[in-house]
């Protein structure tokens, strides 16, 4: 599956697109299948994402993983500070990441 | 320490307005990233993994209690508490948000503080000794002309647009602590027949093709100096390669044409420039130099220490080093707990750093490129009250230089252009050497990590490095052995087949055990590398 991610404009934070809009959790990402470049142009004219572009992930029962560890990374935060990741309650979601 | 002057707050002041127009324009969609993207570079800050990243320049890395407590108002402010040292001495914030970036520029200017030519194809921070002023060894204090090359190389109309980044470095001593050789330009000031010039070595650099800077030219005299460095940009602007990035930097180009030829071409040029009058009059370089004087040293203090506490006299010899003045003593804080993340220092423990400077060390302190921080002029006297607030702060790791007093980059955890991270293996390591007796043991020993081939992490300087490469997806190690920063400078060779994050601790841990059984008495493991060679360390480590 395709995911499309981007960094919101004015924080920074990372997003992923929903099909709907952005999240800031890759688990509510959906399959852009190839609409990843028109949605990114579209929602970069917008000012409601910044750098967009295109990964691969595949589908697990917890949702999207990014193939790539370097997206695994962004969709959690940092692995050698959990307590400043998405999920500092989650004593596993390092071990997902790496 | 240097104080701005009415156009150096003017001209920072003005930068923070342009930005804060800048940013208001981004926002309302004037400009596109496209347009915006060189224009926040220039004033270091980029946008990282997670969020952006903002580089606050910390000139030849000296900065008082006040600059240092502003950056802890803004990593507690702006940031999540806390800030990370570089081994550019400089400091950056890894989760700053672009709406806000205007306040912090303009509450790091009420300090004398910005992030101007943090980043972009320019002359970047220059560094220096950490010890300038402190250290017994050096022929003259470099900061002043450090500072004279900060204000030459700010907003230089010519060389703003670089064929690519471009470091400074200015020593004074033989004894080599900033890495001098490894830089675009590396400045040795030395004395000859009682004057004062400099050598310049021209063409050094780690990054994607490392190469150790020639000598371009045995002795310049400081009234020449400025002339000749502006000829040295000159040639290289001229005929820098701007078709291909990766051999763009001026190493590149004194490689390909040779240093021969590189230094008659300079010549040349000086012969030119110095005819425009650019080497400061002397009444400016003795207003800047004015401002580098001794501190008011009390020449009554004492130059015994009670060393009755044992963990304090460990860290006395490990972390205190000679001052100049007879009654004082440099102390080096080491940001490399066990098991920390190399360089970080919390919004509190950075507060902590600023009130012992100004109670104990004239208000002054100086961040290392090994992203330590230095209070250097420190009464022996005060040692030990000194050490009993930084154990308080949990910043009294007795480990300077040694196995556990590790660079690393941000790595994969925080950097775009990372390929693998480098602070789990930081800490895997440090943990794994935990013992201090066996650190000490092992004695001089410096390790260095990069997450990737652009060398932020020094691997090539490490007398054991780590370069971080993405196998197939995998983060990979490929360990190097061999190289240096400091005087007996030279670059790590790469042992063999890379691996994996816990192998690569294992491996090191193969070598420091040959290290231990084949070392001659004296031998740092430098040392013994360069006696008994690569292959008996190969064999130690793959069988």
């Amino acid at each position: 599956m395709k995911l499309l991610t981007g960094n919101d404009l004015p924080t920074g934070d990372v997003l992923w697109w929903t099909g709907a809009g952005w999240s800031r959790h890759v688990a509510e990402a959906a399959d852009v299948g190839d609409d990843g470049a028109p949605i990114a142009a579209a929602e970069e004219a917008a000012r409601r994402v910044n750098g967009a572009y295109v990964i691969d992930a595949t589908g697990t029962a917890n949702g999207p993983r990014p193939a790539h560890i370097k997206d695994r990374v962004r969709a959690l935060g940092p692995t050698v500070r959990p307590d400043l990741t998405l999920k500092p309650d989650d004593a596993s979601a390092i071990a997902q990441v790496i | 320490m240097y104080k701005y002057d009415q156009y150096d707050q003017a001209i920072v002041d003005a930068r923070v307005d342009e930005f804060r127009d800048q940013v208001q324009r981004r926002l309302a969609g004037e400009i596109t990233e496209d347009q915006f993207k060189p224009l926040r570079l220039m004033n270091g800050l980029y946008l990282q993994l997670h969020a952006y990243m903002l580089r606050v320049a910390i000139p030849y890395g000296t900065l008082d209690g006040r600059q240092m407590r502003m950056l802890g108002h803004i990593a507690r402010k702006y940031d999540r508490g806390y800030g990370h040292f570089t081994t550019r001495q400089n400091l950056q914030y890894n989760w700053i948000k672009l709406n806000e970036t205007p306040d912090i520029l303009a509450d790091l200017a009420t300090v004398e503080m910005h992030a101007i030519q943090t980043s972009g194809n320019c002359i970047r921070n220059i560094s220096s000794d950490q010890f300038a002023g402190a250290a017994a060894d050096e022929v003259a204090d470099p900061r002043p002309w450090a500072e004279l090359i900060r204000q030459w190389s700010t907003f230089h109309p010519e060389f703003s647009y670089l064929p690519r980044k471009f470091k400074f470095a200015v020593i004074a001593s033989d004894e080599d602590r900033a890495a001098m050789r490894l830089h675009d330009i590396g400045i040795q000031l030395i004395e000859r027949d009682g004057v004062l010039g400099a050598k310049v070595f021209v063409g050094g650099g780690m990054g994607r093709t490392p190469m150790i800077g020639p000598e371009i030219k045995d002795f310049v005299t400081a009234d020449d100096l400025m002339s000749y460095l502006e000829a040295c940009l000159r040639v290289y602007n001229r005929y820098g390669r701007r078709d291909n990035m990766y051999k763009a930097r001026i190493k590149i180009l004194v490689h390909e044409i040779g240093a021969d030829e590189y230094r008659r071409q300079v010549e040349e040029e000086f012969a030119q420039v110095k005819l425009l009058g650019i080497d400061p009059p002397a009444a400016e370089l003795a207003r800047i130099t004015a401002m580098f004087a001794d501190p008011a040293y009390d020449t009554a203090t004492a130059d015994a220490v009670d060393r009755a506490n044992a963990n304090f006299g460990v860290w006395l010899d490990q972390n205190v080093k000679e001052h100049k003045q007879p009654g004082y003593a440099i102390v080096n804080i080491s940001l490399k707990p066990v098991g920390g993340i190399p360089g970080d220092a919390s919004a509190d423990q950075i507060d902590v750093m600023a009130d012992l400077a100004t109670q104990y060390s004239f208000d002054e302190l100086r961040v290392t490129h090994a992203q330590n921080i230095v209070l250097p002029h420190v009464r022996k006297a005060d040692l030990y009250a000194v050490w009993q607030k930084l154990v308080d702060a949990e910043l009294a790791s007795a480990n300077l230089d040694l196995i556990s007093d590790i660079i690393a980059c941000p790595g994969l955890d925080y950097c775009s252009l990372a390929n693998a991270r480098s602070i789990p293996v930081a800490q895997k390591i440090a943990t794994r050497f935990a013992s201090p007796e066996r650190q000490r043991d092992l004695g001089e020993l410096k390790l260095k990590i990069s997450g990737c081939i652009n060398a932020c992490g020094h691997h090539h300087a490490g007398h054991i490095g780590i370069l971080g490469v993405d196998k197939k997806g995998v983060e990979n190690y490929q360990l190097l052995l061999g190289g240096s920063g400091a005087e007996d400078v030279s670059l790590g060779k790469i042992t063999g087949p890379g691996f994996s994050e816990d192998g690569v601790v294992d491996a090191i841990e193969r070598v420091t055990d040959k290290y231990v059984a084949v070392r001659e008495e004296g031998e740092r493991f430098l040392d013994t590398y360069r006696r008994v060679g690569m292959e008996a360390f190969k064999e130690a480590i793959y069988g």
